[in-house]
């Protein structure tokens, strides 16, 4: 049985890890991140079967792949406290000779990343064929692929969703971060996406909802999307708020892609608990 | 060591069917090569591979980046993913997933392309694409290979198999004279010499090797000494093997159905520029788009026939 409690702390250090690497190197993208923190430490900390001495292939294990590569900060600081990489290093991102690139790569050999994401939309057929090589492999473990909302406005997107049903990967588990905004702002303004769970559904997929943003449910409902085996993909409808967790954040495009500056730092931490102990880093 | 009296054409076939025999062969030693193909199965000629091993064949339908990204996860959980289309849908269409997920994510790919230049003929230049060697070797880490008839390609396929990293293979649609005797070894990245001679070098790759032989044969007849070399690797390069013919001739041409930019042509030129400045001479379209036609109809109005290498080859010795 999950400790909610403990779970919510680690988000809590996640979402202030995410804060000071985004504001060391003054660039980066925060608000996403922050609305998915609860959904990467409940499947790091919970749902998944995994190793942090990572083996690229992952057998016998659950994997995740992040899509909408642009959170890094809250990828790179769920790796570092889940054991892939020390948590110090989370002082170098987006710094030159870093392994912790402004969008994730394997190309520096950070542990934890499999895939390169950051040109959108490419994600969900990486983790098809990851599905795939599993069942070929006779290996029944799960996995699991994060999508920004705006990003589904990408074709290969509906490629993927077209094929995943057909050829009945139902190890995989699609969540999609239906936070509303996109960096030019709120989605049904740049481009109107409708009715995700409508659009999956007739294409042939297994709907679940939930909040993200809701500890309790996010692990009980990944939980269930994991063991599930009907022939079917699934497609988890996530709502989050952007900027999760601080206030002058929360709700608005306007922190997709932008640093705060000293004050404003130090105005998110403030709300956020130090329950790990932070990265060692100079100035915040 | 080859000659010219030893290339001979023992009967037609397309270097597209020495990818399916190749691949049925690799498929047959390696049990983790997975065939992915964008509704193409039969223009691949690979029934053999999929009738044999049907679970090792996935049917991605006309949804080429969603191949690629799905080859890339494949190769992620340990497979060899052998990617199959066209040669402009296995390219410019899906540039940028096999940049990111595939050539960036350094996985053990295999893009393999059929119908690629001018030779696919009567479909048009839609389908003719004549840059895709240039787009793939810009891409760092990715080998691109260009064989020339059906035996290379067979063999190709085996050798890319049991080579790690990405790899872009190009192939094609016509019936072609098979003269590279099967029990060729094919090295990735090793030059093959198939003719020594001293006034002239002959670079050429995939098609055009046949017409470079034929060019050959002509010139020798004229009195002109042919050092001819079938570049079937065009990244990575031999550039040792490179250096030494045009040292040795002085005066180079190169022999490719693709674009004068990006292709083997360039790659030569740049080579050269820097080790060994030498006047080169290309076979290659005049930065163009090809049209509908037949096979032979098409390599003769855009300049890449055995007159074309002829002539191409004088013109470099003149320059000496």
């Amino acid at each position: 049985m999950a400790d909610i409690q403990e779970l919510k702390r680690i988000a809590s250090q996640v979402r202030r890890d995410i804060i000071r690497q985004v504001y060391l190197s003054q660039s980066g993208h925060p608000g996403g991140g922050l609305g998915n923190a609860d959904l990467l430490v409940a499947l790091y900390f919970e749902v998944m079967k995994h190793d942090p001495s990572f083996n690229m292939e992952a057998k016998d294990e659950d994997v995740f792949f992040l899509s909408n590569g642009h959170i890094s900060p809250v990828f790179y600081s769920v790796l570092a406290r889940a054991g892939y990489f020390p948590a110090e290093e989370l002082k170098t991102f987006r710094a030159i000779d870093s392994r912790l690139q402004g969008h994730p790569t394997t190309h520096e050999g950070l542990p934890g990343i499999r895939v390169a994401s950051g040109s959108l939309g490419q994600g969900v057929s990486v983790a098809i064929g990851m599905a795939l090589s599993k069942k070929m492999n006779g290996d029944d473990r799960t996995v699991f692929v994060l999508t920004g909302d705006g990003e589904q406005q990408e074709g290969q997107i509906w490629e993927a969703a077209l094929f995943a049903p057909h050829n009945k990967v139902d190890n995989l588990v699609l969540i999609i971060d239906d936070n509303g905004q996109q960096i030019d702002g709120p989605t049904q303004e740049v481009l109107e996406l409708g009715s995700f769970a409508d659009k999956y559904k007739a294409f042939g997929w297994d709907i679940m909802r939930m909040n993200g943003n809701d500890m309790e449910e996010t692990v009980k409902v990944l939980k269930e999307a994991a063991a599930k085996r009907n022939g079917k993909p699934t497609c988890i409808v996530m709502d989050t708020e952007m900027g999760m967790g601080v206030d002058f954040m929360v709700g608005t495009h306007h922190w997709h892609g932008k640093a705060p500056d000293k004050e404003q730092a130090i105005n998110a931490l403030g709300q956020l608990e130090e329950t790990l102990g932070d990265f060692p880093a100079e100035g915040v | 060591m080859l000659s010219l009296d030893k290339l001979q054409s023992t009967g037609k076939k397309a270097t597209r069917d020495g990818f399916g025999a190749g691949l049925k062969a690799a498929g047959d030693k390696h049990d983790n090569v997975v065939m992915l193909t964008a509704d193409l199965r039969g223009s691949m000629k690979s029934e053999d591979f999929i009738n044999t091993y049907p679970d090792r064949f996935i049917q991605v339908g006309i949804s080429e980046a969603n191949m690629m990204g799905i080859a890339a996860g494949l190769a992620t959980g340990g497979k060899i993913p052998v990617t199959t289309t066209f040669a402009n849908f296995s390219t410019g269409r899906v540039y940028d997933q096999i940049r990111q997920s595939i050539a960036y994510s350094d996985k053990n790919v295999k893009i393999c392309a059929s119908h690629a230049g001018l030779t696919l003929g009567e479909d048009g230049a839609t389908h003719q694409i004549l840059e895709d060697i240039g787009m793939m070797r810009m891409l760092p880490g990715m080998t691109v290979i260009n064989p020339c008839d059906y035996n290379q390609t067979k063999a190709a396929v085996q050798a890319i198999v049991e080579h790690h990293g990405p790899v872009y293979l190009r192939f094609g649609r016509p019936g072609w004279p098979v003269f590279i005797p099967e029990d060729t070894k094919f090295e990735i990245g090793k030059a093959l010499p198939l003719s020594e001679g001293t006034d002239v070098t002959i670079f050429a790759t995939g098609h055009l090797v046949w017409k470079a032989i034929e060019a050959a044969r002509q010139l020798e007849k004229e009195g002109i000494s042919v050092d001819l070399i079938n570049i079937h690797t065009i990244k990575p390069l031999d550039e040792e093997a490179v250096i030494a013919s045009a040292k040795k001739t002085g005066a180079v041409v190169t022999c490719e159905e693709h674009n004068k930019y990006g292709g083997l042509g360039s790659a030569i030129a740049e080579c050269l520029s820097k080790h060994q400045p030498t006047p080169q001479e290309y076979v290659a379209t005049d930065d163009t788009f090809g049209e509908s036609g037949t096979a032979d109809e098409l390599l003769a109005k855009y300049g890449l026939d055995t007159p074309d290498v002829v002539a191409a080859a004088k013109r470099a010795i003149k320059r000496k």
